[in-house]
């Protein structure tokens, strides 16, 4: 079924259901993947890897019937990019629980794309402790990796050219209704 | 959320907006929360060059300063008064030449005389932090002021600041005054008539001249450091006469709101503007403000030393 036409954000990937049907099929594997959920800590990236990560968590929550850990890890202050950009990354506080050993720590963010997103949020996580291993969750992957980092749950992969942009919309973050969309330049 | 600031330099809280402020103080949240890592570094302003360039003597703050930049990653030189020989006018200009010369990215000056971190920043490539200048500014200790009151009572807009002392040779005060009107707070400034003229009013904010009746209305009392090495003794009424009816004596401090914040910038005179067992109280928050002046640092280098040139 074709998403509804969205006013201006481009060609509709995913609708509102098919982002749903994504989150809960990636919080079906993160439990067949992840033995003791209790070592689990699902951190988002602002905005909306966080609340990309609250989803997760309340779809563990009722098919695993376990809580997950969730947190908040900023990558602003761990970019490679700073001072090299016209517009620095507002930064927000980073809230994880700790200690990190022992723990299984799962990036969340909406879109992977080149990865050095991922390598700071990597970057940060070591700063707070040294868990036992880190994956990381995305909604879309579109491809053009600059660094040898892979996704271990994806909600859609999207092969885009570069001149493309993705534009995710969720309710919570955005004020719009839940949507994926391509846009071209 | 795209980024609200657009400034090299941090000269003075008179130039900014509410919003500037505001999203000055949010940013610190972000930079508090790495003093609780177990690594507090962030590579952040990496390769960066930070020169600390103190005319005036300093401890606090330029350790607040060398700190909040190696927290950053960036490299610091410190240059003090004695390895220069400054005064104004065309040697601060040969100075600003050589610090190019250097490549430094961020210059952080306090100097004698007001208006010589605008004057460098007017001339330089590099940001530059005004961490005081003469009796006109000093924002980072203004801006850490703020975020500890909002930290402790949830926002500036409402509450009724006392500022109490020297505020007339106060860049601490002139700056307090500027934040905290912007942000909606109500202000009274108190001192002996000779500190504290009326022609401060002129600022918006209210002027007294008894102390005993300003403690028991305010949410907050800033305290100044009587500056001996600024006073002039036609200001002064000599410091017995100044602690019997300025000082905030513990017998005084019953007067004020069992919630009331007790502030200074410090370095403390114990004894004279403040009692120790009132300085070291239970509404005390002075070791708050130094934790915060680190985090707002942070911030701040992070803002200005952060954008592209």
């Amino acid at each position: 079924m074709k998403p509804k036409q969205n006013s201006s954000a481009g060609v509709p990937i995913l609708d509102a259901e098919a982002i749903r049907r994504a989150l809960h099929r990636i919080a079906h594997e993160i439990i067949e993947g992840n033995s003791n959920l209790k070592s689990l800590v699902l951190a988002g990236i602002p905005s909306r890897g966080v609340e990309i990560a609250r989803r997760i968590a309340a779809f563990i929550r009722e098919i695993g019937n376990a809580e997950v850990d969730s947190g908040i890890i900023d990558v602003a202050m761990h970019r490679d990019d700073v001072g090299t950009r016209k517009e620095l990354p507002v930064v927000h506080a980073s809230k994880l629980p700790v200690p990190l050993e022992d723990r299984t720590v799962i990036i969340v963010d909406d879109v992977l794309y080149t990865g050095r997103t991922v390598r700071a949020a990597i970057d940060a996580i070591n700063s707070f402790g040294r868990p036992a291993r880190i994956q990381l969750a995305v909604l879309v992957d579109r491809g053009h990796r600059e660094l040898p980092i892979r996704p271990d749950y994806v909600g859609k992969n999207l092969p885009t050219a570069t001149r493309e942009q993705i534009q995710v919309r969720l309710q919570e973050t955005d004020k719009e209704p839940d949507g994926v969309y391509l846009e071209k330049q | 959320m795209t980024n609200r600031w657009t400034r090299k330099d941090l000269l003075g809280l008179r130039e900014l907006t509410a919003d500037d402020i505001n999203f000055v103080l949010e940013t610190t949240d972000a930079f508090k929360e790495v003093g609780t890592r177990e690594i507090k570094k962030v590579p952040a302003l990496r390769g960066k060059t930070l020169i600390n360039f103190f005319v005036e003597p300093s401890t606090r703050t330029r350790t607040s300063f060398e700190l909040a930049a190696f927290r950053l990653s960036a490299d610091v030189i410190n240059i003090g008064a004695t390895t220069s020989s400054l005064t104004k006018g065309e040697t601060l200009k040969d100075t600003a030449r050589n610090l190019e010369a250097l490549h430094a990215d961020i210059i952080v000056l306090r100097h004698g005389s007001a208006g010589a971190p605008q004057f460098l920043a007017n001339r330089l490539k590099a940001s530059v932090i005004n961490a005081g200048d003469g009796a006109h500014e000093h924002p980072t200790q203004a801006l850490l002021d703020l975020y500890t009151m909002r930290e402790r009572r949830g926002k500036i807009a409402g509450l009724h600041v006392a500022i109490i002392g020297d505020i007339l040779f106060s860049r601490v005060a002139r700056s307090n005054i500027f934040g905290l009107l912007k942000l909606g707070a109500r202000v009274t400034l108190v001192g002996p008539s000779t500190l504290v003229p009326r022609e401060f009013e002129t600022l918006g904010v209210e002027v007294s001249h008894k102390i005993e009746d300003v403690l028991p209305t305010v949410d907050v009392v800033n305290l100044l450091r009587i500056q001996h090495e600024r006073q002039r003794r036609e200001y002064f009424p000599g410091l017995g006469e100044y602690i019997r009816l300025f000082g905030l004596t513990k017998h005084r401090a019953k007067l004020l709101k069992p919630d009331c914040l007790v502030m200074h910038p410090g370095p403390i005179n114990r004894g004279v503007e403040i009692d120790s067992e009132v300085a070291d109280g239970l509404q005390s928050v002075i070791l708050d403000q130094v934790t915060n002046g680190l985090a707002v640092r942070m911030a701040v280098l992070y803002l200005c030393g952060g954008i592209s040139a």
